[in-house]
């Protein structure tokens, strides 16, 4: 088994960024950008599903980001990014060629092999769906060992979607019962229109005998949870990931802390009665 | 095949009603069906009816002066449409298209106000359970007010 550089908090390699240059650039929506990255030289990083990455944008600043590979055949890094604050703006701002610097992998992974067996529900709200990728490959390859397949993906406005020519690859070809919808639609929408958790009480699956990969922001994710528990999903069947403002990323400044959890270090990947009444407290 | 009663029961909107409130409601309602694209009511026209949805989905749409209209929901199968039949000035407030193939129950709005003005234990009945319709539509409304997907994620 890889050792994680969460396991070697502390130790040089954990905090000094690897150069990796950009191959490729792809942007998804207006203010999203898809990346891939190789390394400058050495070995590259493998990381599994659920875990980040520290992007380090040189001279600005570092933040995580999820691993959004296809782990099955990608050996390049993956990395969606939304250009909302000082560093992703300038990673995305990053051209094929430049280089950046990448620290990882970190956190904990989807425990999607304890879900053999029994149907998965995937829900994704905005550019969560990037760090569900993963996760999604994996089920693909191994699809015959997975009940029902369900794919959820709600955004803000179509355009707010990506990977969505990919996602309907997924249905077409393996057999993913999949279910859009966003805010707002004009009429060559073909989609639903509201919020995603109107597609939970339809959706196909067996609440007694499912798991669900919910990545969103976090109050997306907090009606989610409520909904998938109202069709009777127990919390502890429902995974989601956290966010929180991450600086070391191995434990040891605290500023991910929520409870008595460190997202770096225990997470990013979570049930959801494992952090259910510590999001429920405010500003914690 | 089904009588009307029977279906209507089978909705979650009228679950809990006697046999005898489902068959004096089945008495103002009947089959219909949409084509793909079919308009089922404009914007301002009297909201004479509503509709049980048992099979497609229905678009409501706002028109907006120099862009394309809005799509602000969508009723599918299992839900109901319409609730301006209940309140005056009793008019469709949005313009009602069917997406696709669609089968459903309509019942005539102005027959069910009159039954239940002679009748107000159905009348509550029915005011009890178009009201939850109508605020688990405010509810997603608000919900969407809080642009659940626009706050950063990873």
């Amino acid at each position: 088994m890889a050792q994680t550089l969460t396991e070697t908090a502390g130790s040089l390699e954990a905090m000094t960024p690897a150069p990796y240059r950009v191959t490729d650039k792809r942007q998804d929506t207006y203010d999203t950008w898809t990346f891939e990255l190789e390394p400058v030289d050495g070995a590259p990083i493998v990381p599994k599903p659920g875990q980040f990455n520290m992007l380090y944008a040189f001279g600005v600043g570092e933040v995580p980001i999820s691993n959004a590979g296809n782990f099955q055949t990608d050996e390049r890094l993956v990395h969606t990014i939304r250009a909302v604050g000082a560093v992703t703006k300038a990673l995305c701002a990053a051209e094929v060629g430049s280089v950046i610097g990448v620290r990882g992998p970190f956190g904990n992974t989807w425990p999607i092999e304890q879900a053999v067996g029994q149907d998965v529900v995937f829900v994704a709200g905005g550019i969560g769906l990037p760090p569900l990728r993963p996760a999604i490959y994996h089920v693909i390859k191994n699809r015959s060992d997975y009940g029902r397949f369900v794919l959820l993906y709600g955004a803000r406005t179509p355009s707010d979607m990506v990977f969505l020519d990919e996602v309907r690859g997924w249905q077409r070809e393996y057999d993913v019962d999949l279910d859009l919808i966003v805010d707002v639609g004009d009429t060559d929408w073909k989609g639903k229109v509201g919020l995603v958790t109107k597609l939970i009480p339809p959706a196909n699956f067996d609440a007694d005998d499912a798991k669900a990969f919910v990545v969103g922001p976090e109050i997306m994710m907090r009606f989610v949870a409520q909904g998938l528990i109202n069709r009777e999903l127990p919390p502890e069947a429902i995974n989601i990931s956290l966010e929180r403002t991450m600086r070391c990323g191995v434990g040891l400044c605290g500023h991910c802390q929520i409870g008595p959890t460190l997202v770096c270090r225990d997470g990013a990947c979570y049930t959801w009665d494992q952090v259910a009444d510590f999001l429920a407290v405010k500003e914690l | 095949m089904k009588t009307l009663d029977t279906v209507i029961a089978e909705s979650p909107v009228f679950a809990g009603l006697t046999q005898e409130q489902l068959e004096f409601i089945a008495g103002c309602a009947q089959n219909v069906h949409f084509e793909a694209g079919e308009h089922i009511a404009k914007r301002g026209d009297a909201a004479d009816a509503f509709y049980l949805i048992r099979i497609g989905e229905i678009a409501l749409d706002v028109d907006v002066p120099n862009k394309k209209p809005v799509r602000i929901d969508t009723v599918e199968a299992g839900q109901v449409l319409g609730w301006s039949w209940l309140i005056p000035p009793y008019q469709w407030n949005y313009d009602v298209t069917a997406t696709e193939l669609v089968r459903a129950v309509s019942f005539d709005g102005a027959c069910i106000r009159d039954k239940c003005a002679s009748d107000t234990v159905l009348g509550f009945a029915l005011l009890m359970r178009f009201s939850q319709v109508i605020v688990g539509r405010l509810q997603a409304t608000r919900l969407r007010l809080l642009d659940i997907y626009g706050t950063d994620t990873h």
